[in-house]
This record gives C-alpha cells, sequence and structure tokens, in this order.
C-alpha cells in the first residue's frame, strides 16, 4: 500500500505540478506538458482508489 | 461497558449512526483536525471555475482581488469559529433538528423547499460548468445571452440535459459511488486547479509581478470594452468572498456537520479549504480568463474552453468532475428537502429525481451561471436569516427571558413568530436586490441581524 501511495502522489506532484512548472520556466514546451498530466491524472485515478479505500 | 456506552449503542442503533434527532454521543465525536480534510474538498468546487473568471468579467483589479479575497475568507473563517461552531458544540443537533424545536416542524419544511429549490439553481450552474467541458471535445461551446432566460445553442442544450439526467441518475441511485470518487478525485482536482492558473501565466508571457498587472488591466479594460464599464471594488470582494457561504455559517447549515465536533476548535475546520477553493483556485481560474483574453480576444467565461487550453485535457475531465461531484451531493440535498412534499409511502429517489429535473432546467439557461456571483449572495441573503434566529435561541431566549426551543416546549408545529423573523428581512432585501439593484452579498449582514432582533422583539411582545 506505501508504495501504491508514493506511486499516487508522484503522479500528481511529478506529472502534473513539477511539468507545470517546468512550462513556466520554459524547459518544456505546451503539447509535452499536456500529454504528461493526462498520464499523470490517468495513474492518479487507477493507483489511487486501492490504497484510499483501505484508509 | 458502562451504562453510557450501552446507551450510546442503542442510539446507534436506532438512528443508524446519523444521531439527526438525538445529539451525536461523545465516541462519535471528532477531533478538529478531521475537519480540516473534510473542507478542503468541499470548498474545491466546479463553481470555482466560474466563479474566478467572472471577477475578472466584473472589472476587479488584481490587487483587490489578492487583498480581498484575503480578508474576506479570514472574516469567513471567523464566522465558522465563533457564531457556528460554539452552537454545533453545545447543541450537537442538525440544522434542520434545531429549526423544528424553534420553528415547528411544518415551518421546517417550508424551510426545506425554499432551501432544495435553491440547492437545485446551485446544482444547475454546475450541470453547466460540466457541460461546457463535455462540449469542448466536439467542439460545441456556450455564449451567455443577455436575457436570464435566454438559450445557448441548441447543440449545447442537448449537452446540459443529457449531463443533467446523467447526473440525476447518478445522484438517485449511486450516490455513495461518487461521494467516494469525489474524495479519490479532491487532491487531484486541487493540484489541477493551481497548475491551470500556472499554465495560464506561461500563456500570457508572464515573467514579473508587473507584467501580470499589465496583462491583467488589458484583460479587465477589453473585457469592458465588450461588455460595458462595470465596478468591482476591493470591499466588494471582501463582502462576496466573507458571505458566499453565508447560508453554511450565519445560515448555520453546518450545524449538520459541526455537531461531531469534540470542541469548537472545530470551527477552524473550513481554512485549509477556503484558502484553496475560494483563494487559490478564483485566483488561477481568473488567470485562465486572462489568458484566454490575451490568446483570442474572446471575453466570454466558458469554463470547459479555458481548461482545454491550458491544460488540454486534464483540464476536461477536472472540470467535468469537479462539477459533477460538487452537483452530486447538492442535487441529492436538494432531494431530501423535496421528498418532504410526497407522502411517505412514496419511492424514497422521487425527491432526488425533481430536485434533478430542476436544475437541469435551470442549468439551460446559461446566464444563471454567469450570475452566479449575483446568486450566491442571493442565497446568503434567503437562509442566513433564518440562522439569526437559531442564534438568538442559543443565546438570548434565556438571558431575555423568552421561551427556549419555543415549538418543542409549547408542542407547536407552526411557530409564526420565527416566520415573521425570517419572512420580513428576507422580503426586504429582496425589495433593495431586486427593485433597487442593490448587490446581493450587501443584503446579508443586515437581514441576519434584522432577523435577530426582529425575533427577540416578537418573542418578548407574545410573552407580554
Amino acid at each position: 500500500m506505501k508504495i501504491l501511495k508514493i506511486v499516487s502522489v508522484l503522479s500528481i506532484s511529478v506529472l502534473i505540478l513539477l511539468v507545470s512548472i517546468f512550462l513556466f520556466l520554459g524547459i518544456m514546451n505546451i503539447s509535452t506538458v499536456k500529454i504528461l498530466m493526462l498520464v499523470g491524472t490517468i495513474i492518479w485515478f487507477v493507483v489511487t482508489p486501492f490504497w484510499m479505500k483501505e484508509e | 461497558m458502562t451504562q453510557y456506552q450501552k446507551t450510546e449503542e442503542i442510539i446507534d442503533d436506532n438512528f443508524g449512526g446519523e444521531f439527526e434527532r438525538t445529539p451525536v454521543p461523545n465516541s462519535k465525536l471528532k477531533g478538529w483536525k478531521s475537519f480540516l480534510g473534510m473542507y478542503a474538498g468541499e470548498h474545491a468546487a466546479g463553481t470555482e471555475f466560474m466563479i474566478g473568471p467572472l471577477f475578472l468579467a466584473a472589472g476587479a483589479s488584481l490587487k483587490d482581488l489578492i487583498f480581498g479575497l484575503l480578508i474576506g475568507n479570514i472574516l469567513a473563517i471567523l464566522t465558522w469559529r465563533y457564531i457556528v461552531a460554539p452552537i454545533a458544540v453545545s447543541s450537537k443537533f442538525t440544522l434542520y433538528y434545531q429549526l423544528e424545536k424553534i420553528a415547528g416542524k411544518h415551518l421546517v419544511k417550508v424551510y426545506n423547499v425554499v432551501n432544495g429549490v435553491l440547492f437545485c439553481f446551485l446544482a444547475g450552474a454546475m450541470i453547466t460548468v460540466s457541460a461546457s467541458a463535455v462540449g469542448v471535445p466536439f467542439d460545441i461551446s456556450f455564449s451567455i445571452p443577455e436575457s436570464i432566460f435566454g438559450l445557448s445553442s441548441g447543440a449545447f442544450s442537448l449537452i446540459v440535459i443529457i449531463v443533467g439526467l446523467v447526473m440525476t441518475i447518478v445522484a438517485a441511485a449511486g450516490y455513495n459511488t461518487v461521494s467516494k470518487f469525489a474524495n479519490i478525485a479532491a487532491p487531484w482536482m486541487i493540484v489541477v486547479f493551481a497548475v491551470c492558473g500556472i499554465s495560464a501565466l506561461t500563456q500570457m508571457k508572464v515573467d514579473s509581478w508587473d507584467s501580470l498587472l499589465l496583462e491583467w488591466d488589458k484583460g479587465v479594460s477589453i473585457v469592458q470594452s465588450v461588455n460595458g464599464k462595470v465596478d468591482f471594488d476591493f470591499w466588494k470582494i471582501v463582502i462576496f468572498s466573507w458571505l458566499c457561504n453565508a447560508a453554511m455559517h450565519f445560515g448555520m447549515s453546518d450545524l449538520s456537520i459541526m455537531r461531531f465536533a469534540k470542541d469548537t476548535r472545530a470551527g477552524w475546520g473550513p481554512s485549509i479549504g477556503m484558502f484553496l477553493g475560494h483563494y487559490m483556485a478564483w485566483i488561477c481560474a481568473s488567470f485562465m480568463l486572462a489568458a484566454q483574453i490575451k490568446l483570442t480576444g474572446d471575453v466570454s467565461a466558458n469554463p470547459g474552453a479555458m481548461a482545454w487550453s491550458v491544460v488540454g485535457w486534464t483540464g476536461i475531465i477536472c472540470v467535468i468532475v469537479a462539477g459533477w461531484t460538487t452537483a452530486n451531493p447538492t442535487i441529492y440535498r436538494a432531494g431530501l428537502a423535496f421528498q418532504s412534499l410526497f407522502s411517505s409511502k412514496a419511492k424514497s429517489y422521487l425527491g432526488v429525481i425533481l430536485a434533478g429535473l430542476v436544475a437541469t432546467a435551470a442549468a439551460i439557461f446559461p446566464s444563471l451561471s454567469g450570475k452566479l456571483l449575483d446568486f450566491v449572495g442571493l442565497y446568503g441573503a434567503i437562509l442566513g436569516p433564518m440562522g439569526g434566529v437559531i442564534f438568538v435561541n442559543h443565546h438570548l431566549a434565556k438571558k431575555m427571558g423568552f421561551t427556549k426551543n419555543y415549538a418543542e416546549v409549547k408542542e407547536i408545529g407552526f411557530n409564526g413568530a420565527v416566520l415573521l423573523a425570517w419572512l420580513i428581512p428576507v422580503t426586504l432585501a429582496m425589495y433593495f436586490i431586486f427593485g433597487q439593484g442593490l448587490f446581493p452579498a450587501y443584503a446579508v449582514i443586515p437581514a441576519w441581524i434584522a432577523s435577530c432582533l426582529l425575533y427577540v422583539m416578537i418573542m418578548k411582545f407574545q410573552k407580554s
């Protein structure tokens, strides 16, 4: 469960939040950022129910 | 097992653990930190996508918005802490049961229906928000007609009807599933609100505070050149952000939540939620409109299109989920209020279906969602004064020498004093709002104070 929790946290903190900061800093372009955010979203909704249900 | 524990178990068995007609027992009370998490999800809702951009569209300056929302949100939290929490912790009753004791069960039914209708309009705005996102992949956007009961395009109205009906069926059949889904979505949604703002800043090519102010002011002047000059000054922002949840704090609706609190510190519970939803999310959502104006010159606040532009599919999903997860409990609550209109033998989902249909009908008129700043003020002005009656009953009844929980003590179903103390301030508020053009949020506190004074006067007069 702990690993799943870490995956969830990483999915929103890295694939959504961090990449938007990279976009702001000009390190990434908008189309890459949009794809990564969608990947982060899918991971969050696939993984989170498993550990949140337990809690 | 002590006698007290046994009693608690009996209460639990008899009332399904909801304690709607008994005080919440000690074993079910929660620490104040539990309320932080609960409110964090509640205040990051679909309507934030709509309300945020409306500040820019209404001509608010960015500095006023940042400082005005700060003060308004602090005042709202203090209201929860010092008006709602002491009564909730002391009495441990739901709003409805508390009102029934004071006003009588027949008057509570009237209040319930009014509450239900207002909930329907709120849910309608959320359906419009979700439909705006559903329409994006099909290239169907909505325009806000000038007339309140004007329609958008036929295709958009069709999407609204489909989204509204789906939400209604889900609220009637699977309320708990959506409720669980809302818990899962809440942290993700808050992060997406933030990145919508960051991405919008990037689209505006903002690299300093001055450049942000410049882009904001340009956005305001373009909106005003299209929609005409309007003003939304600092104090209007303070009052709005303080009182947009007036039904919950001044109106005492949150007694139903805070009755589970161990102590009055639960009143600080909304603090994180308010600053995430009614500060960060509103400001980020307003940046989306500023970015849209810079890129396309389009001044219409269409949440789906704006979120699509800044973060793509993630934004579309977020707008749909935010609208859906907040419309779901709103339709459900309105349905419970309407259920009292049906006979006790009627199916339990009839109220929810009726509420969903009314909400869908409201959602077809996009002007209602475009008037959300006015609507939430109106909502507080209508429901807030009833909280004044509860406040007086709790704090002043004994001191002023009149009967506390009058309807319960006198065994009456309809307390006329409560009706007058509620109806007179609300009627006056409606006159000033609709007849004199008063900004609805300005009416909330005068109506609340008037309700307090009237209830004291009528009860004293009745006694003499």
